[in-house]
């Protein structure tokens, strides 16, 4: 599941850092301490992070650094959270966004 | 409302010097960073810097977050730094809003230092919506802040610095990378990152940009093509490669909304990456009392977002009333240090567009 997580670097370090375990569009996953939203979903191999509310077309994240607004999902029922930038708790629900989001 | 001496919007390079220059003669500093942590975009640079011993040359950019953010402490003046925190607004009459850790604040500083960095431009090219296309800062944060490989096999577009660094660290990361692309003539960035790429079998491809991305809602295949002198597309060039992420390194743009709120003037300067806010020696804008520094005054380098931030931090604490010999000194040196950077052939472009926008060259 984690198989896109850097285990040698020649440079960093990366601690192997607790289970955070979430659910996203209703599969569990599992991410790691000190992961965004965002980061925790590419580990998993999740790019697509919903569709566009007119286009239909898939969305990603673009800038990862909570500029662009590409990555928005629907954390715990809100919606337009930029996940790139959201820090991954425990028992998040994590859902795709494919509209303009209604308010809870 | 929260009255301040002096309030610097960000924690990146510019910022964090800012803050060191202004709280060494005794100014009590407020920063605020959208970020969960301090250091701007130094965080993810795993690189070892170029420029001088006055801006960390040889220090790798994840080591030189740390020394700045650690010598905040225990200077004549207060160092507060808030993460979490976003400014959102700066009205007329000098009172500047933020969402800090979920409350809204106010603030009314007596002096700011806008320090907001930079965004990543995009390109246009149909496809340029999958996912999977990525900005060079979104490659560099997923794979050297998270530990999280963007993808097996990288297109880069840009070979300027960015796209070089970011190729070669995707390779230390054990990302393949297929090729690096640029539409200009030449190779934009320095010669020893182009070599250390070239010898580990990258092919840069110089008058070469990418037409098309497709896959089945994300990138799997890209088309890429040559340019003719006009940057028109040489029909048969064209050639299909395989990857799953095409990483867009084609500059970058101030983050300057913050500053259109505030209405400072103005301008277009494309060598400096888009609008920039016009300003003086001391990093003025045209609000009495509103600075600014690094990348959100004109697209350069970390190198030069310090010192500038060291300057704006001098001139914010002078015009609070606290300065000395020391640091009227200090600032000639720094002016002195950013003609030196700006100094060499690579740089024309720079300097022309920082005498437009009324910088000391």
């Amino acid at each position: 599941m984690n198989s896109n997580r850097i285990l040698e670097h020649p440079i960093l370090e990366f601690s192997e850092g607790s289970d955070i375990p979430f659910s996203f569009d209703g599969k569990e996953l599992v991410g790691k301490s000190g992961d965004t939203i965002a980061s925790a979903l590419h580990a998993a191999g999740v790019r697509v992070l919903g569709h566009h509310f007119k286009t239909g077309h898939a969305r990603g994240f673009y800038c990862a650094i909570g500029n662009c607004s590409s990555c928005l999902m629907i954390v715990n029922g809100v919606p337009n959270v930029r996940v790139c930038v959201e820090p991954l708790k425990a028992g998040m629900v994590v859902n795709s966004q494919n509209d303009r989001g209604v308010l809870p | 409302m929260i009255s301040i001496p002096l309030l610097i919007v960000g924690a990146g390079p510019a910022g964090l010097c800012a803050a060191y220059r202004a709280a060494e003669v005794g100014v009590d500093v407020l920063i605020l960073d959208r970020a969960q942590k301090p250091g701007g975009q130094l965080v993810k640079q795993t690189h070892k810097f170029f420029g001088s011993e006055k801006q960390f040359a040889s220090t790798r950019g994840i080591e030189i977050a740390d020394i700045l953010f650690k010598r905040l402490e225990d200077l004549p003046g207060r160092v507060e730094l808030l993460t979490d925190a976003t400014v959102i607004g700066f009205y007329e009459d000098g009172v500047v809003t933020a969402e800090v850790q979920g409350k809204f604040m106010k603030y009314r500083p007596e002096a700011c230092i806008v320090a907001t960095g930079a965004s990543e431009k995009t390109l246009a090219f149909t496809g340029n919506d999958l996912p999977g296309v990525y900005g060079a800062g979104a490659v560099q944060t997923l794979m050297n802040e998270y530990g999280v490989r963007p993808g097996n096999r990288v297109l880069m577009i840009g070979a300027g610095n960015i796209g070089l660094i970011v190729s070669y660290q995707l390779l230390q990361a054990g990302v393949q990378v297929a090729a690096i692309l640029d539409a200009a003539d030449e190779i934009g960035g320095y010669l020893v990152h182009a070599s250390k790429i070239r010898r580990a079998g990258v092919p840069i491809l110089t008058r070469h940009t990418v037409g098309l991305a497709y896959g089945d809602e994300k990138v799997e295949h890209a088309i890429i093509h040559a340019l003719d002198d006009e940057w028109n597309k040489i029909p048969g060039s064209e050639q299909q490669l395989d990857v799953d992420v095409i990483c867009v390194a084609v500059g970058l743009s101030p983050l300057a909304d913050l500053l259109w709120q505030a209405a400072v003037d103005m301008k277009y300067i494309g060598a400096l990456g888009g609008y920039v806010p016009l300003r003086n020696s001391d990093m003025m804008t045209s609000v009495a009392g509103l600075y600014i520094a690094g990348d959100v005054a004109g697209i350069e380098e970390a190198s030069s977002a310090m010192v500038e931030g060291e300057i704006a931090g001098i001139s914010a604490a002078g015009r609070l009333g606290f300065s000395s010999e020391e640091s009227h000194l200090l600032k000639k040196d720094c002016l002195q240090q950013l003609r030196q950077l700006r100094a060499g052939p690579g740089s024309e472009k720079i300097r022309t567009g920082m005498a437009l926008a009324g910088a000391y060259v």
